[in-house]
């Protein structure tokens, strides 16, 4: 676990924002986080506590706690062994703890290689299903089907 | 099949909890899992898709070729009480294949060039069998490479799941998890029938009996 840092930003556990959070110092977020957060250049750890419902663009990402929404890294994302992660992730260099929950891509990035844009994953929860492009979802009707036997002879 | 186990039965045994597993690693070494890392080697750029449970040196490996990992525990999702709903007869549970097919597997159509399937198939619960492997059929683009392994009857039904973690393009690390266990074995008709609409299928049978398949979509 991270120290407290006095040249770092916090926002405590009881905190909930909704919207766009953005800033040029290092953030320790151990509340809620729903909508976007922009620290370029500076790093964000989500502590134990944190819940953050968002895509994330930043220098350095740490993660104790749980994301649903990409994270956009421009140089290192770590999930640590209690992280929940639903969502990609584009960086240039990863760790990942045994324990670590995570669903979703990983693309490396060489330096200097812009990232695409793209919408917040398809393979988060419906809570957070967004994505156009994804199959599934409501209309599509994949799945379903008999809970016959598996082995039944075709 | 006496080693079927009915899940549906209300124990907890089988409900979904973050399997991190012992730390007893069992080195493997095999043919068909040589042959499916060959031919996913190169080029680089390839889009991987593991089902196990997140593995750190799964990632580490697949980003090292230069792809890109994905991440989906089709298995721990399928065991989630999220997905259990009341059986047709009083005092059973079923699961409800269609809500959980709405809310996994959800990438677009022809996404991966690989899947790393391993042995879901033995665990996961019957009625989501058939639905995830057509799904995976879908998001697989044509002559993708899946590897699965299949369980024999000599394994016995205390064949423990394990996490599979790639050590080289040799070597496996398998990781037993306890509280899972097998649900079901395949033998080669029933594997060939699960991918019949699949183009190849390849097996390759190993010592520690389980039964490696290298399935061309």
């Amino acid at each position: 676990m991270e120290n407290f840092r006095a040249d770092v930003a916090h926002i405590g556990k009881s905190v909930v924002i909704k919207g766009e959070l953005s800033g040029s110092e290092d953030l320790y977020l151990d509340g809620e986080v729903e909508g976007n957060i922009e620290l370029r250049g500076h790093s964000l750890i989500v502590g134990p506590n944190g819940r953050v419902r968002a895509n994330v663009h930043a220098k350095d990402v740490v993660v104790h706690g749980k994301v649903d929404g990409n994270i956009q890294a421009k140089e290192k994302v770590e999930l640590k062994k209690s992280a929940v992660l639903n969502g990609d992730i584009f960086t240039q260099r990863i760790m990942i703890e045994d324990g670590a929950f995570f669903k979703g891509a990983i693309d490396i990035q060489k330096p200097d290689v812009k990232p695409e844009t793209k919408p917040m994953a398809g393979a988060v929860s419906s809570a957070t299903s967004t994505s156009g492009s994804s199959i599934g979802g409501g209309a599509t009707g994949f799945g379903g089907g008999s809970q016959s036997s598996l082995l039944d002879r075709k | 099949m006496g080693f079927f186990r009915n899940i549906f039965g209300g124990t907890s045994e089988n409900v979904a909890e973050p399997r991190r597993g012992s730390d007893q690693r069992i080195h493997r070494r095999s043919t068909g899992y040589h042959e499916f890392v060959r031919a996913i080697a190169k080029p680089e750029g390839q889009t991987v898709l593991d089902l196990g449970p997140t593995s750190p040196a799964n990632i580490q490996y697949i980003t090292g070729l230069g792809h890109r990992a994905y991440n989906e525990d089709v298995l721990s999702e399928g065991m989630s009480p999220a997905f259990v709903v009341p059986g047709e007869q009083e005092g059973t549970t079923a699961i409800d294949v269609e809500r959980f097919m709405q809310e996994n597997l959800l990438q677009p159509p022809e996404t991966f060039d690989a899947v790393l399937l391993w042995d879901i198939c033995d665990y996961l619960p019957e009625p989501l069998v058939k639905p995830v492997i057509e799904r995976i059929r879908l998001v697989t683009k044509p002559k993708g490479m899946l590897m699965g392994f299949f369980h024999t009857r000599d394994a016995g039904p205390e064949a423990p799941y394990c996490r599979y973690h790639i050590r080289d393009d040799q070597t496996l690390e398998l990781q037993p998890v306890s509280q899972l266990h097998l649900q079901r074995v395949f033998n080669n008709r029933h594997i060939e029938n699960l991918f019949h609409n699949y183009s190849s299928i390849k097996f390759f049978l190993g010592k520690d009996n389980i039964r490696e398949v290298l399935i061309v979509r």
